[in-house]
């Protein structure tokens, strides 16, 4: 069942940035984009599982820090080797000042 | 210091040494990293186009120039000094850029590190697809025997096999068939043990592209019945090669293998600016190594960040052969044994309850 979370507060990361958020056992990257929209995916890269927290957002995507593979952290779609399989992303809104996810 | 004679490590990606980096988690391990604050990372990542199209306008004016001056001059003496700059730009050079786009982060705009990409991947005999993927592998297990594609010095160290490198003749007896094999047999098992399967079919294409220019190449060569041709595509490979292996052979010879931490198995070396040039800055290696998102203009900076938390730089490339030398003898009779390099008191010490599993009691500070 679905439910919304706070994942952190909106200034917790910075404009054009990402950040890790721990749920349980799972890991989500929250970003900020440049025209200051927020974001949600999976936090680990979909072809090492590395932290994409520890990447670079440039626009709209997220490069991974161990190889350099790239998402459309938007859409999650994995824009070329070594990255080939698409990252899951979840609805994101703002509430209170908060970054609220829904997660499954 | 001890040594013992284990038995001795299988390479192949798909065998004993394989399976048991797989068991023991030396596969797709943790790894160390220097402690570097978020925002100095972002700024030290951001990329640029600026550095890298000057550097490419540079080396394209140089190719195109040394070649003019190879060609007009041909059948003289005087070609000689501009089939050498030729040779080492297109050789050696070729290396680096192929290096830097494939990471994708020579320059800021995507196209521009994959036309390079393509354009270096070609000039340096190597699979376009197929590299990218045993890179990335490279990147994920360095130097853990059985998983990385790309280790360079196998031991024990075959010297003569290494003194042949310098001459590009062995690489080029080893790309060539590979790349024949690749565009009209297909690819092998190791090969797709690190390229998914999606990705297949565009290695092979991939490789019918590289061997079609070759076989042109060839052909021009027969018709004119010169080895001016040659001389300009493919040749380079082999007597422009020498700077290549030069450098490259001191990222990690001599070194730890079977480890997680990048201080341990790679070296940062000081080199002269030409080289640096003709290298893209892959002398600071632990730190291309530990930080690959960081382009090649900011490994200077990176490197005076975290200089503090690794072993100390050899001072010039005459220093660090002169450091490995004596390893690599050793290691003709002794395989376990490597360079164990002593760390600054500034730095955070290696995880010895992790290595301590993995690598044999063979080493030397």
């Amino acid at each position: 069942m679905a439910e919304w979370i706070k994942a952190c507060e909106a200034d917790d990361v910075d404009e054009e940035d990402v950040i890790r958020f721990d749920h349980g056992s799972r890991t989500f990257a929250i970003y900020r984009s440049p025209d200051d929209e927020y974001f949600a995916t999976d936090g680990l890269c979909t072809h090492e599982k590395v932290h994409l927290a520890n990447g670079l957002v440039m626009d709209d995507i997220i490069e991974c820090p161990k190889h350099n593979g790239r998402f459309n952290y938007k859409t999650g779609a994995a824009k070329g080797a070594p990255v080939c399989v698409n990252l899951k992303t979840y609805p994101v809104k703002l509430e209170a000042g908060a970054v609220m996810i829904q997660i499954d | 210091m001890t040594a013992t004679m284990e038995k001795k490590r299988d390479y192949s990606l798909v065998g004993e040494s394989t399976r048991r980096a797989i068991e023991t988690g030396l596969a797709s391990a943790d790894w160390y990293h220097t402690d570097v604050p978020r925002k100095a990372m972002k700024e030290l990542m951001q990329r640029s186009d600026g550095p890298a199209i000057r550097d490419t306008i540079l080396w394209f004016a140089l190719l195109i120039g040394s070649a003019g001056g190879g060609i007009y001059f041909w059948g003289t003496w005087w070609c000689v000094p501009f089939f050498f700059v030729y040779g080492l730009l297109y050789g050696a050079s070729s290396d680096s850029r192929w290096h830097e786009c494939g990471h994708g982060t020579a320059f800021r705009t995507r196209w521009m590190n994959d036309v390079i990409y393509q354009i270096a991947s070609f000039m340096v005999c190597r699979n376009p697809v197929a590299w990218r993927w045993s890179h990335a592998r490279h990147h994920t297990d360095t130097i853990i025997v059985g998983r990385d594609a790309e280790i360079a010095v196998m031991r024990p160290p075959d010297l003569v096999k290494t003194a042949l490198m310098f001459t590009g003749i062995l690489d080029f007896r080893y790309s060539i068939p590979i790349l024949f094999r690749q565009a009209f047999v297909g690819l092998n098992e190791e090969e797709k043990s690190y390229i998914p399967e999606m990705e297949r079919g565009k290695a092979v294409t991939a490789a019918r592209w590289h061997a079609a220019i070759y076989i042109a190449a060839v052909m021009a060569a027969l018709w004119m019945w010169s080895f001016l041709p040659l001389m300009l595509i493919g040749g380079p490979r082999l007597y422009g090669t020498w700077h290549m292996v030069l450098t490259g052979l001191l990222q990690h010879i001599g070194l730890a293998d079977n480890v997680v931490d990048h201080r341990l198995n790679s070296r940062t070396v000081y080199m002269n600016p030409i080289s640096r040039y003709i290298y893209w800055n892959m002398n600071y290696h632990v730190e291309h190594h530990m930080f690959p998102m960081v382009p090649y203009h900011a490994l200077p900076k990176l490197h005076e960040m975290i200089k503090h938390d690794l072993p100390a730089p050899n001072p010039s490339m005459w220093h660090a052969y002169k450091e490995a030398w004596p390893v690599v003898k050793k290691q003709l009779r002794y395989e376990d044994y490597f360079l164990k390099r002593e760390l600054p008191p500034t730095a955070k010490p290696y995880r010895e309850e992790f290595h301590s599993l993995a690598m044999p009691a063979a080493a030397a500070e």
